[in-house]
């Protein structure tokens, strides 16, 4: 569970089986674990209006742990990119009263709650429990290009080169913390890199 | 009579200056000699001939340079000026507010005729002569709120207020201190003020949203803030960063005087008539030590509040790296006398 620091900075909570019938899970590597918790809670019959969207990590794991759950559908997805076309549809076309769990990194419940909040949903409507690597994706305030999976303080940006500090100041919209020039005063003050966020 | 527009810059060779006239009337930010936080909001009314408040919307002789200045940002730059798709309402309402004010406070300058939707809006100074139907975008070259704020000194941001609190969804933000509007965009009002320190824990904020969420049509209210910029340089945005950072290990003793710019916002917060969200003008003004120091009450009070800024301030407005040389540099100008209460010069 990250620090929570300042007031922009997303704070999370556990998910909770809400009142419902339809409830769609998005969730990424350990954020399966989050899910396999809350089903312990779960009323009878609750996942058989539930459809699980799940990242698998490089591990491949906690798959069997979630079809044992037996959701009304499952979905695997290699990545959050491939998933965003059918995830655009699903919310799209989402009934009133559909519940949304977004449970893993704090990348993926950033990318998926910009996804709902252009689809409408209210961000403080759905349930977010933070599970696994601390890693952040950053937009580079200089260039714009946003770098996935940042666990080091500062880090480079992927697209420009520069040298960033990653902030703790976060965008919703772009589901992204700021990285801006750690050295822009002087290029030659290069400070030691550090395992910030693993 | 009206303003003599200076030719001047903003950037590479820096000739921006303030005339005599302007010295005199610059918003100095400091009533005491130190300087904390405080929700230090007042009603936004007519001040003194001469000073800065002699109209509600200030044009001065920056005004042709600044927009200048600003096209060349803009040109660079798009994501500068930004508004989500609900502000369109409100960048009227914007249009009619600077419009009906310049055209108030300047009339040698702006003139606005009105024939029911049919507007007539002559800008002498940049050359405008447009009619367009208020209301029909296709009408203008740009969006209304990016048409007037390509004609109107300061930033702008225009602020949607619903759930109880005030949300950036649209702007010109082109002479910012250090924030960035395209990332900022949509925030509400906790979480764009997010990194500033201190404020917080001292319930700024709240106490400053109620204040805004309150304020009603026909009363605006303002606030001065302030922080520094070596060179006359409008855009400190953290886009840029990287390339006027430096600037700030430039600083020496020799150069203090016309490098270090004492920057000073004048925000001003208003209730828009059809969409009921708030405009908050911010508007620049920049005064270089040699000019400011001209006045000795401001070089002796600067001289104590920055010598005594708390080190967390000192950090947040990036003062931390030439701090010593200017504190060392104003000493000379403070023999320790007292200070007259109150912002003006003696």
């Amino acid at each position: 569970m990250a620090a929570k620091t300042i007031i922009s900075r997303p704070i999370y909570g556990t998910l909770s089986p809400q009142p419902g019938k339809h409830h769609l899970f998005i969730a990424d590597a350990e954020g399966a674990l989050a899910i396999v918790d809350m089903a312990k809670m779960a009323p009878p019959g609750f996942f058989g209006g539930a459809e699980i969207v799940f990242i698998p990590g490089l591990d491949g794991k906690h798959v069997a742990a979630l079809e044992a759950l037996k959701p009304a559908q499952f979905h695997l997805a290699p990545s959050f990119a491939s998933l965003l076309p059918r995830l655009k549809q699903t919310l799209g076309n989402a009934h009133m009263g559909l519940r949304l769990y977004l449970a893993g990194t704090e990348g993926l419940i950033g990318q998926a709650m910009q996804v709902a909040l252009e689809a409408g949903i209210d961000h403080t409507s759905m349930q977010t429990e933070h599970r696994g690597s601390l890693a952040r994706r950053m937009q580079c305030v200089h260039c714009k290009g946003i770098t996935e999976n940042v666990t080091t303080q500062p880090a480079t940006c992927s697209h420009c080169g520069l040298l960033l500090l990653v902030r703790d100041h976060y965008s919703r919209r772009l589901a992204a913390f700021q990285g801006v020039c750690i050295n822009a005063e002087d290029r030659s003050e290069i400070p030691p890199t550090e395992e910030a966020f693993p | 009579m009206g303003i003599t527009f200076r030719k001047e810059t903003f950037r590479d060779d820096f000739t921006f200056r303030n005339s005599p006239e302007h010295i005199r009337r610059f918003p100095f930010p400091f009533h005491e000699d130190a300087y904390m936080y405080a929700v230090n909001i007042e009603p936004h009314v007519v001040g003194p001939k001469g000073s800065v408040l002699e109209n509600l919307i200030d044009v001065d002789e920056h005004y042709v340079a600044e927009m200048q200045d600003r096209a060349l940002v803009l040109a660079e730059d798009p994501l500068r000026c930004q508004s989500l798709p609900h502000m369109t309402l409100a960048g009227w309402d914007l249009l009619e507010l600077l419009m009906e004010q310049q055209a108030l406070g300047y009339p040698e300058h702006f003139t606005l005729t009105r024939d029911g939707d049919r507007w007539r809006w002559i800008n002498r100074p940049l050359g405008i002569d447009d009619t367009f139907t208020f209301g029909d975008t296709s009408t203008l070259p740009y969006g209304p709120m990016e048409y007037i704020t390509r004609q109107s000194q300061g930033d702008f941001c225009i602020l949607d207020q619903r759930d109880g609190n005030l949300w950036m969804d649209a702007g010109m933000v082109t002479t910012q201190a250090d924030w960035s509007l395209d990332f900022d965009i949509g925030m509400n009002f906790f979480e764009w003020h997010a990194p500033v320190p201190l404020a917080h824990e001292k319930g700024i904020f709240t106490r400053a949203l109620k204040f805004l969420t309150n304020i009603q049509q026909g009363k605006p209210a303002r606030r001065l803030n302030w922080t520094m910029t070596i060179n006359p340089r409008l855009d400190t945005s953290p886009e840029n960063y990287h390339k006027w950072g430096p600037d700030r290990t430039t600083v020496t003793p020799e150069n203090v005087g016309d490098k270090v710019h004492l920057r000073v916002e004048l925000q001003s917060f208003w209730r828009l008539p059809r969409s009921n969200g708030i405009v908050f003008p911010i508007r620049c003004y920049l005064i270089k030590m040699d000019e400011l120091v001209t006045q000795p009450k401001w070089a002796r009070r600067l001289h104590r509040v920055i010598r005594d800024l708390p080190e967390e301030l000192a950090t947040y407005k990036g003062l931390t790296r030439y701090r010593p040389t200017l504190v060392e540099w104003l000493s000379k100008l403070d023999d320790g006398s007292p200070t007259s209460p109150g912002f003006g010069p003696d």
